[in-house]
């Protein structure tokens, strides 16, 4: 599998990403500055988490008109996988690649916490490793994740299954008190009707290493291996 | 035309002896951008006038030292090849006059002094200091200033580890915004600021210059009073993208052969930046300002030169890599402009329009600049405290001093700010003594920590000044880690008055100590002065930023319990309450000497408690430090959701001292192996004992009170969260 990382101005979290898919791919992604034009011989491409363009703007709402963005959409067009976490599902929802927006969190205040991910369908690229209903934790850091977007839309994704990620408690009920931002029916993660595009806010990419704290999230990165190996 | 003469010097802040010194070198009248020059380069906050002959008798040397005070920031060697290049810098008063932006702007301006020489910044730490909770103003100034930390440091993606909050009245019109930075660079990849070779071009890059911050240095040289609020255009406003931008290209600008020297524009920006590195390289220096990058139109020269906008850096570089380096700065869009070249005249000089500005000999500005021996007057020893009753019990005063705001959980403040960006903190806010960054790539790993007691300063400045270093080594050593060298941040009141320039120096006495018997010397360090507001200093604040080393990452410990295992002091608790949090939360006084740190038994305990980390004895490990005893075993219980059963407290001992006393150089182990250690200390001549065993979800005292650790958690986590989130009154 060849991935790539796509960098804008702002982000932080691309030597993360690397770092997680390197250890589950065995290869190191090819990072992409925001300015080239071209994916070509990629499979999977990446926008890692951070502040592109200082998030002075709606937060991705610069970096969707960035010169790299029609080669990422006609990527995900034939069929690529597209990963955004973060600020990169940010930049996805901004570009109009997955629906809803991500508003300002529910208390108005940027969050660093581990938050508990239930896996909605593990039938996908994204989701091969884990079990469907399995919880595992994963860090999360941002000041607006809060997922929001119109009833239809809600009932569209939960419809078709694209929820692929809710937040939730410990022990995997779908609560208030599992929701740390107030996303909209706790959803943490949303997929493309393909199912090759995932956006998501947490940070699997930063619980891949025993010595930080678990391996929760390296699942995700050797699923993608795995799916994508050829 | 402004006329220049002593009445605006003085307004500048400069003496009427200063000025007269910069009539004698200046042979006639300077130009407004002269005099403008002079007053900052002379402020306390560049000069350190006042400090240095005091900061002069620190230890600043030892063999895993590669750059001690004198450089953008401290640089010790941690093995591998590698170099830890850190520092802590106060943004005080900007913090005051505007908490979000005086906050953001201190945590930018501490990374720039970090990377511009050749680090990758890996981890953020902080030491704040607040007023009366009661107070709106003191919410007010927490929350502009927790927002502005992080807003500064989640955007630029550099994890915020560590740090520490007191409150105290003493801090009502005056809060501590300390802000420390730790980098990683090769050893033999370090960029210093002294200018050299003539001709070579001195460029500018970064964000464009403004109004803004103009004699910022000079602000945060004298003492707040009614007047303060009118300051508000002194403080900058930070921009996190365009730092982040900056720190990717000069890194990548590093990694070319095309810098000779390179300096962040700091307090007194331009006009700092280019002394400084003409005076260290002994050259001379030209700058055209008509070429630098501005924000707004119709700028004096004295307003270029003063200005303090952020985000700008001073590079002098090989004139045949300049388009080496234009094209990294145009790849990140920021300006790239050579604004003057380097000359052989020992001087300074700004041309604008075509007119020169100003020309200042180096030479003078530097050697001439003022230093003084000012006046001190020892602060009289504490009486002893003698014996103080116990008035509520044991379990009141252990839920009333976990809930209480120097003791309080911080997770609402930590929870704002990114702390695992960068994938490698191993060991996260509030789950150890220190925290823990493994270096990328590397199994090595760095300890962080921010220490002070401001009320044993207070107190006793040099046992205080002591207490700080050795509380710093503490926390390090309790994780497993090497100390391995400090930075401070001396902050203190108005140093014209004797009692504080003594408290001074006997806060540096008391850290020079600690630093030689702990083989842990001073390698970079702040100074911020007239911490005062109408008249009222703080309390003397010397905070410690500590740095230490593990050589495998996976040895660290946390203070987490675990179930199942022994716990073991390490140390003496012989029940110190003088100015302890139990004597002022619960019997209402702030009274008496505080604890004595015994040096020698400091370095002892503290070896064999590494020792037994890295032997892989020990599953978790805390130091005893504000409230004492119980509060540690307290909070390792709240780590891990684990209780413990303990045993009573030694005869002759009164419990509450027991429990609650701050004695120094005491350490609780949780390990499976209790005899072991114990008969290990004994060899060593360490004072250990059994304290308990960790079991259940209740912390059970020897008298049957037994109290659910959730029932601590939830009392410990409530001060922040209702206090913050209150709707106001």
């Amino acid at each position: 599998m060849k991935a790539a990382i796509v960098v804008f101005p702002g982000i932080n979290r691309e030597r993360d990403m690397a770092i997680a898919l390197e250890l589950s791919t065995g290869h190191k992604p090819k990072m992409v500055w925001h300015k080239e034009t071209s994916l070509d011989g990629i499979d999977l491409v990446v926008i890692p988490g951070g502040f592109s363009f200082g998030d002075y703007l709606r937060c991705g709402a610069m970096a969707a008109q960035s010169p790299i963005m029609p080669a990422i959409r006609a990527h995900a067009e034939r069929g690529g996988h597209v990963l955004g976490v973060c600020n990169g599902f940010q930049i996805l929802t901004e570009a109009g690649m997955l629906p809803g927006a991500l508003l300002r969190n529910a208390g108005l205040r940027f969050l660093s916490m581990d938050c508990h991910l239930r896996v909605e369908r593990a039938d996908t690229a994204f989701t091969g490793d884990y079990q469907r209903g399995q919880v595992f934790r994963a860090p999360l850091a941002h000041g607006d994740g809060n997922y929001f977007a119109s009833t239809e839309t809600l009932d569209r994704l939960e419809g078709e299954g694209l929820v692929a990620f809710r937040y939730a408690t410990p022990d995997g009920a779908i609560l208030p008190e599992g929701n740390p931002n107030g996303s909209a029916r706790s959803i943490a993660g949303i997929l493309s009707p393909n199912l090759r595009v995932l956006g998501l806010m947490p940070h699997p990419e930063d619980l891949v290493d025993p010595l930080m704290g678990g391996t929760d999230g390296k699942p995700l990165f050797d699923g993608l291996a795995a799916a994508l190996a050829a | 035309m402004t006329d220049v003469n002593q009445a605006l010097a003085a307004a500048f802040g400069l003496s009427a002896e200063e000025y007269q010194r910069v009539l004698d070198i200046m042979g006639r009248t300077p130009s407004l951008t002269e005099l403008g020059v002079f007053s900052v380069m002379w402020s306390e906050h560049c000069s350190y006038k006042s400090s240095r002959v005091w900061l002069k008798t620190l230890p600043t040397k030892a063999p895993w030292v590669i750059h001690g005070p004198g450089e953008n920031a401290g640089v010790v060697d941690i093995g591998d090849g590698l170099a830890a290049i850190f520092k802590m810098e106060s943004h005080n008063h900007p913090s005051f006059i505007e908490p979000y932006q005086g906050a953001a702007t201190g945590v930018g301006g501490i990374l720039r002094d970090v990377f511009t020489m050749g680090a990758r910044p890996i981890a953020n730490l902080n030491a704040l200091r607040f007023g009366d909770p009661k107070l709106a103003r003191t919410k007010r100034i927490v929350d502009g200033v927790v927002r502005g930390i992080g807003g500064y440091g989640n955007c630029v993606g550099v994890p915020t580890v560590g740090g520490e909050i007191n409150f105290h009245p003493s801090y009502n019109g005056n809060p501590l915004v300390n802000a420390m930075t730790v980098g990683i660079a090769d050893v033999d990849k370090i960029f210093l600021s002294a200018a050299a070779g003539i001709g070579n071009p001195v460029v500018y890059v970064g964000s464009k210059t403004g109004r803004d911050g103009i004699h910022g240095a000079t602000m945060a040289s004298t003492e707040f009073d009614a007047d303060s609020e009118s300051k508000r255009p002194t403080v900058q406003v930070g921009d996190p993208f365009t730092e982040k931008l900056l720190i990717e290209a000069c890194l990548e600008l590093m990694a070319t052969d095309a810098i000779v020297a390179i300096q962040d524009m700091g307090a007194a920006g331009l006009t700092s930046s280019s002394v400084e590195m003409a005076g260290k390289g002994g050259v001379g220096i030209e700058l055209d300002l008509d070429h630098v990058p501005q924000r707004e139109t119709g700028m004096t020269a004295y307003e270029m030169m003063l200005s303090e906008s952020q985000e700008r850096m001073l590079i002098v570089i090989r004139p045949d890599r300049e388009d080496v380096a234009r094209a990294i700065f145009d790849k990140w869009d920021l300006d790239f402009a050579v604004i003057g070249h380097i000359t052989d005249t020992g001087r300074i000089v700004v041309k604008h329009n075509g007119i020169v500005e100003a020309d200042i000999p180096l030479d003078p500005l530097a050697e001439q600049a003022p230093l003084y021996h000012r006046p001190t007057a020892e602060t009289p020893k504490p009486q002893p405290l003698g014996e103080i009753a116990d008035p509520i019990g044991i379990e009141k005063a252990l839920m009333t001093l976990i809930g209480c705001p120097d003791l309080a959980s911080r997770a609402w403040v930590y929870g704002q700010y990114d702390s695992t960006v960068g994938g490698q903190t191993v060991k996260r806010p509030g789950g150890a003594d220190a925290a823990v960054v493994r270096i990328e790539g590397r199994q090595r790993a760095l300890a962080l920590t921010t220490d002070v007691t401001p009320r044993y300063v207070f107190a006793d400045p040099e046992m205080g000044g002591m207490q700080a270093v050795a509380e710093s080594w503490r926390n390090l050593t309790a994780v497993g880690a090497k100390p391995l060298a400090i930075t401070d941040n001396m902050n203190f009141g108005n140093p014209t008055k004797p009692e504080i320039m003594g408290q001074f120096a006997s806060a540096i006495c008391g850290m020079a100590a600690a630093c030689v018997a702990l083989d842990y010397p001073v390698v970079s360090g702040n100074v911020s002065l007239y911490n005062e507001t109408e008249g009222t200093g703080i309390l003397p604040t010397p905070a410690i930023g500590g740095l230490g080393v593990l050589e495998d990452a996976a040895q660290a410990v946390g203070l987490a319990f675990k179930p199942g295992l022994s716990l073991v002091l390490i140390g003496e608790i012989k029940g110190h309450l003088g100015q302890s949090l139990w004597l002022r939360e619960i019997a209402g006084q702030e009274a008496g000497p505080p604890p004595p740190v015994d040096l020698v038994a400091e370095r002892a305990q503290g070896d064999f408690v590494r020792a037994q980390i890295l032997g892989g004895f020990v599953q978790a490990c805390h130091d005893v430090s504000d409230g004492g005893l119980l509060v540690a075993i307290a909070e390792m219980a709240m780590g891990g959701g684990v209780g413990a059963s303990l045993l009573p407290a030694p005869e002759g001992i009164a419990p509450h001292a027991h429990w609650f006393g701050e004695d120094q150089g005491c350490y609780v182990l949780a390990t499976a192996m209790p005899d072991a250690i114990i008969a290990a200390a004994s060899l060593a001549s360490v004072p250990a004992r059994l304290l308990g065993r960790t079991s259940g979800v209740n912390l059970t005292l020897a008298d049957g009170t037994s109290i659910p650790v959730q029932t601590l958690a939830a009392e410990n986590a409530r001060f922040f969260p209702e206090w913050m989130e209150a709707p106001a009154a």
